[in-house]
């Protein structure tokens, strides 16, 4: 079973860490990402920029409108991803209660649907 | 007769057969659908065959058999993977004796009901539906929803704990003093939603705390070595004992101080009693025997004027220091008043006011009024009575509460 685990931070609070904090926290993230992998449970993941990159894309009657900014403005961000392959729920929120932007944000549990492969 | 020990069987068995099946085939509606057909087979084959040797097992199996075709044929119209898994663990044969896990399928069922992923109304409404056997109609008329409501919230449940992959097991060693406490949490909530409220459907309200008592029971024998099932249990005995002295026949309330003693129920205070013992030799006291200690108190006395305030306000103290709660804070306030006088009391409630957590829960401002009215502090009570009758919610409370600011005013 497929769960991706979305990271929420606050990207303010981020910008308000030092330089030693941030580079803790990024070993932090290193030495998770290195476990899951060595476990088996990893199939992707990655950080992303903030959300003052973000563009939005709708298509409305048919023509693009594109927007600066993240789809909605909320107290946390989405900061980052992992995909992860777990036996079950239990396991899927152990391994998330492990990343280390769990202690500072959230981080949302989701089973991916599984989608039958087109014959 | 053969229907009647049918009848029988599926009051005591279908909850547990319903579990085994829930197991083999993780699907909660696929396991309800074909339980129901098997017992519908029993009426039907049972008359001239006689009854079978293993009833149970033949249940079982009859339910087990059911699935097969079912998945088969939806198979036949999709090829999905999991389904076609389902269906060749299903055909693996399966002893014809009982299965020695059948007992921890009920277990593992509590757990996978109230897993904390669940929202809390959800996990009631599944216990209630799955281990309890009620209807649909029966637990929205318990909770006061509409039928619709309830039925959306089952489903919404059982879709997640498949789509989400709940497990159905019980919790390794490391997950389950948190797992015990939503499990526990829901059976106290289940029997509090039958106990507290006066309106509603009665004979409904009797079966959601007689549910919650059996609930309590089987987690006891499911987990006949942990200090908290017991007292749980003992809890829910010792209230429940006081039940038909709580009310009029009218609906109106009967203060603890005020109800007939001689009818509160003997044997359950008597199970209750040695439970707490049994609870509190087990280690430091949790929550609940805490509470089930408090009310033991309560029920050791022969008349109100015999009750032992110390030891409920050492209990209570205990009890706030370990597991601090403003509700707790508001029944430690109000035993100290007993213990030593209403001023003392009143010293607490006011710096629990003032800390306005329970701002929006009528007992405060009434335990306030309470107190006022003993100190002859008439004008006050009044104000604090007024204001408790603002946000009581429940009918029989909201009455009581006006009939004694009609007195102080």
């Amino acid at each position: 079973m497929e769960y991706m685990l979305l990271i929420y931070n606050s990207e303010k609070e981020r910008a308000s860490m030092s330089e030693a904090q941030r580079g803790e926290i990024f070993g932090e993230y290193r030495a998770f990402t290195d476990a899951i992998v060595k476990s088996g449970h990893f199939k992707a993941g990655a950080p992303l920029q903030a959300t003052s990159t973000a563009t939005t894309v709708r298509v409305k009657g048919g023509k693009t409108v594109t927007t600066d900014g993240p789809f909605a403005e909320t107290r946390e961000q989405l900061g980052g991803y992992y995909l992860v392959e777990a036996r079950d729920l239990d396991e899927a929120t152990a391994i998330a209660a492990r990343i280390p932007g769990a202690r500072f944000g959230s981080v949302e549990v989701r089973p991916v649907l599984q989608m039958t492969q087109p014959r | 007769m053969i229907a009647d020990a049918i009848g029988r069987l599926y009051r005591e068995e279908s909850g547990r057969i319903l579990a085994t099946l829930i197991r083999l085939l993780g699907d909660f509606d696929l396991a309800e659908e074909v339980v129901q057909e098997a017992f519908a087979a029993a009426l039907e084959q049972w008359p001239d065959e006689g009854l079978p040797r293993n009833p149970r097992a033949w249940l079982v199996q009859t339910a087990r058999h059911r699935a097969i075709d079912r998945l088969r044929r939806r198979v036949r119209f999709s090829e999905k993977v999991d389904e076609l898994t389902a269906l060749q663990a299903l055909e693996e044969p399966a002893g014809e004796e009982e299965d020695p896990g059948v007992r921890d399928d009920q277990l593992r069922l509590i757990f996978t009901c109230c897993h904390p992923s669940l929202a809390t109304e959800a996990q009631v409404a599944l216990t209630l539906r799955t281990l309890c056997g009620l209807s649909t109609e029966e637990i929205a008329r318990a909770f006061l929803v509409p039928t619709a409501t309830m039925a959306q919230r089952l489903v919404r449940a059982k879709h997640k704990i498949r789509a989400a992959c709940i497990p159905y097991r019980v919790p390794p060693p490391e997950l389950l003093p948190e797992r015990m406490d939503a499990v526990m949490a829901v059976v106290y909530l289940v029997f509090t939603e039958g106990y507290a409220a006066t309106v509603g459907d009665a004979l409904i309200r009797r079966e959601l705390c007689a549910e919650a008592i059996r609930l309590a029971r089987r987690l006891d024998a499911l987990l006949p070595d942990r200090g908290e099932p017991p007292a749980l249990l003992a809890l829910l005995l010792l209230h429940d004992s006081r039940r038909v002295t709580r009310s009029t026949p009218g609906g109106d309330l009967v203060l603890l101080e005020d109800q007939d003693r001689a009818q509160w129920d003997q044997a359950q205070i008597a199970e209750g009693l040695s439970l707490v013992e049994r609870a509190l030799r087990r280690g430091p006291p949790g929550p609940y025997a805490l509470q089930a200690a408090i009310a033991a108190v309560h029920t050791r006395a022969p008349r109100a004027a015999d009750t032992d305030w110390r030891q409920i306000t050492a209990l209570y103290a205990l009890l706030l220091q370990r597991f601090p709660s403003p509700v707790v804070a508001l029944n430690h306030a109000v035993a100290v008043a007993m213990s030593e006088g209403p001023a003392a009391g009143l010293r607490l409630l006011d710096s629990l006011s003032a800390r306005g957590e329970l701002s929006k829960y009528h007992l405060l401002p009434a335990a306030r009024a309470d107190l006022l009215r003993r100190l002859g502090r008439n004008e006050e009570a009044a104000t604090a009575y007024r204001e408790a009758v603002a946000l009581a919610t429940n009918a029989a409370e909201r009455r009581f509460l006006e009939r004694r600011l009609a007195e102080t005013t």
